[in-house]
């Protein structure tokens, strides 16, 4: 029988640091709950806003798959390896950071915020050579499709990491439904809403909800609004 | 002091090593020190009584799995974390958790 966990969006960890709003689903920073640490690989799904002309100067980053999705403006990445690139709405970043990586991500637009999830994935290998990546994404303009926007294959849509991690996005129109397959024994799938009310299973999801469901081959998403969503199939253990 | 909690930290970057001891240090109640190899863990862990073993970057497989059973054999009590991230983003919530919570004041 499938079990699930439901985070509604008002029950996530908060961190104001004036230029930085950020919500945690899981324990992140100075936020620690016991009971929300993680849902099986997928260790952070931190949403944040960055105010405009801010941004977050260089720091380091080891052993972590690291996934950024932006939903509102742009941001301006540099690293350790010499990247220079900017992301904004309808691309995906991904950088693997094995062994060591610097960087800096700024909003360059000195008055308007740039808001963007910000993903961390346990890998299924330490100490990897660092990588960095971005590709477009585009859900709007299939709407009513799933969209896979990251794999564990290289040569699969999307970007990819260094776990047996598939995430897809949609764009839901009213009163339609997707139906979800996992993709790997052993894995779950966290869906967390990025606009719009869904059901799944039966399951009312607000704007910003997160729901887990695991030991089950998969489930329907059914839009109640036009909706939008983000899914994250994940091992459980790892 | 009473109730500190000694922490010893390995990684091979400097730089993140660097940044791992500085977050840690800013809870009063932390004590962190740094190596960079097998050799001055096990070394370290004969001398001193250490309560947590970090792991960060940088160790091949073989290290890693070495740390963690000879370090358990010199200190049974050692509690011995892999770190992940590389930051301040999941390092408290490392040591919270294996310290069964404890010690959160910074």
């Amino acid at each position: 029988m499938a079990q699930t966990v439901l985070h509604k969006a008002n029950t996530r960890g908060g961190a104001d640091h004036g230029w930085l709003k950020s919500s945690h689903t899981f324990s992140f920073g100075s936020y620690f709950n016991p009971e929300r640490v993680q849902f099986g690989a997928l260790r952070v799904l931190n949403d944040d806003t960055v105010d405009g002309g801010r941004g977050f100067g260089e720091h380091p980053h080891d052993n972590m798959e690291i996934i950024s999705i932006p939903l509102e403006g742009a941001l301006e990445h540099k690293d350790s390896m010499g990247n220079v690139a900017t992301i904004e709405r309808g691309e995906i970043q991904v950088m693997s950071a094995g062994t060591g990586i610097y960087h800096a991500e700024d909003n360059k637009d000195k008055s308007l915020p740039v808001k963007f999830l910000q993903i961390w994935i346990f890998p299924n290998k330490r100490n990897v050579t660092p990588r960095y990546d971005q590709k477009k994404i585009d859900i709007t303009s299939t709407p009513n499709q799933l969209v896979q926007v990251l794999s564990p294959n290289p040569d699969d849509a999307g970007v990819w990491i260094y776990q047996y991690a598939w995430f897809n996005m949609a764009s839901l129109e009213q009163k339609h439904q997707i139906e979800y397959t996992i993709h790997k024994k052993g894995n779950g799938a966290y869906i967390f809403v990025l606009e719009g009310d869904v059901e799944i299973n039966g399951q009312l999801l607000n704007k910003r909800d997160g729901y887990g469901i695991w030991d089950t081959e998969g489930f329907t998403v059914f839009a109640n609004t036009d909706a939008e969503f983000l899914i994250m199939d994940v091992p459980m253990e790892f | 002091m009473e109730n500190e909690t000694e922490i010893l930290v390995v990684g091979t970057n400097e730089k993140i090593l660097q940044v791992v001891l500085r977050l840690l240090r800013a809870n009063v109640l932390w004590r962190a020190t740094g190596v960079s190899g097998v050799d001055e863990v096990l070394s370290g862990c004969r001398e001193k009584v250490y309560d947590v073993l970090l792991i960060g970057a940088g160790l091949t497989d073989e290290e890693e799995e070495r740390l963690s059973t000879e370090v358990k054999t010199i200190r049974p009590a050692i509690k011995v974390i892999k770190h992940y991230g590389g930051g301040s983003g999941l390092l408290f919530a490392e040591i919270y958790l294996a310290l069964g919570t404890k010690n959160q004041a910074q």
